[in-house]
């Protein structure tokens, strides 16, 4: 997972786009993920076949994504969460919150 | 105070019509300029969408008018109190005189309705929200209502009561969908199937086709007419987002910018507003809108006591896939005293709150009697 990091204002942004939206500065740079976050919100979604868990994930680095939570039975909002490892799109799973980034 | 008026007010057929767009499109402009006391050829501004992609264009030749003033904006169920804004101002430029607002949709009758995303290629969403299935719009708003319960610590059941409020209501509108169908409890709302977790089905908006219209003119021209002049006193809108990760804070609505901006301009504050009429797409919205247009303090919405939705709204009303232009003509009529059994007793001013989307786009309207 690709965020970029504003060098002239220091916000982190995802999606990728030409310029940083909080200070204007052109083409931020691409950096990693350290892929850990958690849990702004989610909901089961009851469509055609089986029910999966929809979710907004707060970023360490400040930025929101839209993803799944997988291998959380019973999930709950600010819940600490980690990506998985080589998910495609990438995925999102429960981790213990130690307050540091040991999670992956 | 903007000088300008609504001098008509009407629904088309609603329900399940049989009718097309373009016949409910009629039937609404034509009543509402009756309900007005004009015609046709008074009309020379127009603001509508949804018909076809040059929406205003194709109701003006459908009707056969050659307006000097059109808008046909596309923000979702909001932008109707949008039109609102750009017709007050257009008229008291003197672009032009006598603009009807209005919508129509046929959903119901053609099956149209859709529970996916439309998502258009080579925008962010389609890259990093598609692969992740979410039904549009009724995901975003689940994760709304996750996210308030939570912290409020409020459950399921408590938004439950705003379905069985909204039935209630709509019990004293004849024209409602709901109408004569009887109470809705608590229970048969929990127990309704669910669809995107803690949204279940009678947590949603109704599928109908209808719509409406409104006729606006000067304020001046509008006393020399039949009925009594509903002046727009203000009006203001936000747009915070497309994307369902892009927003900070999923209660932070712009709703809280859209109505503050409207009572500014309007010089009123939530007090000085006898009802209102807030966009009900789901259960969440009710008492988020009425915290952020503030008629409650956080979390306190379930508990308003300002008279709202007072035909049973989205929910139980009426939902033609955009909600607000009938809004604006609830407003209109509770402020004429007109509503019988649903009256809002000695009602002077009223607001409209549309929104529009996944909570993407906000316009709110003060209304009043003119006195």
């Amino acid at each position: 997972m690709r965020l970029q990091h504003c060098l002239g204002c220091g916000t982190c942004q995802h999606p990728l786009r030409p310029i940083c939206v909080t200070c204007g500065r052109h083409r931020p740079d691409e950096v990693p993920a350290a892929g850990t976050g958690v849990v702004d919100s989610f909901t089961v979604v009851n469509r055609t076949g089986e029910p999966f868990v929809l979710a907004r994930v707060r970023l360490t680095e400040g930025p929101i994504v839209l993803t799944h939570l997988t291998g959380i039975p019973d999930p709950r909002c600010d819940q600490p969460v980690r990506l998985v490892e080589g998910s495609d799109p990438p995925v999102f799973t429960g981790r213990k919150d130690t307050g540091s980034d040991d999670g992956l | 105070m903007t000088g300008v008026a609504i001098a008509g007010a009407a629904e088309c057929d609603l329900g399940k019509t049989g009718r097309t767009i373009l016949e409910l499109q009629t039937q609404a402009v034509t009543r509402a300029l009756d309900d007005a006391g004009l015609t046709l050829a008074d009309v020379d501004g127009i603001a509508t969408n949804g018909i076809s992609r040059f929406s205003a264009t194709q109701l003006a030749d459908w009707l056969g008018l050659q307006p000097s003033w059109c808008d046909s904006t596309f923000a979702g169920g909001a932008v109707f109190e949008m039109y609102v804004a750009r017709a007050a101002q257009a008229i008291a430029a003197g672009q032009c005189r006598t603009v009807v607002i209005s919508y129509a949709s046929d959903q119901r009758s053609a099956r149209s309705r859709r529970l996916h995303a439309v998502y258009d290629e080579g925008t962010p969403e389609a890259e990093h929200e598609a692969p992740y299935r979410p039904m549009y719009p009724i995901s975003y708003y689940a994760m709304v209502a996750q996210r308030y319960l939570h912290e409020h610590g409020l459950t399921r059941a408590d938004l439950a009561g705003v379905a069985v409020a909204a039935r209630e209501r709509a019990r004293r509108n004849p024209a409602a969908w709901t109408y004569g169908l009887g109470p809705l409890t608590a229970d048969e709302v929990l127990a309704a199937p669910m669809i995107s977790s803690p949204l279940g089905r009678l947590d949603c908006c109704l599928v109908t086709d209808g719509g409406g219209a409104i006729v606006m003119t000067s304020l001046d021209r509008a006393r020399d007419l039949p009925k009594k002049p509903v002046e727009v006193l203000g009006y203001g809108e936000a747009l915070t987002h497309t994307g369902m990760a892009t927003a900070p804070d999923l209660l932070r609505t712009g709703a809280i910018d859209s109505g503050r901006r409207a009572f500014e301009r309007a010089g009123l504050v939530p007090a000085d507003v006898d009802v209102v009429q807030l966009y009900d797409s789901f259960t969440i919205s009710v008492p988020l809108g009425l915290e952020a247009l503030g008629f409650a303090d956080p979390g306190a919405g379930l508990g308003a006591t300002v008279p709202h939705n007072t035909g049973g709204g989205g929910l139980a009303y009426c939902h033609p896939g955009q909600l607000g232009v009938l809004l604006l003509v609830e407003a209109v009529r509770q402020l004429r005293g007109v509503c019988g059994d649903r009256q809002v007793p000695g009602a002077r001013t009223a607001l409209a709150h549309g929104t529009g989307g996944i909570f993407s786009s906000h316009a709110t309207v003060i209304l009043g009697v003119d006195r």
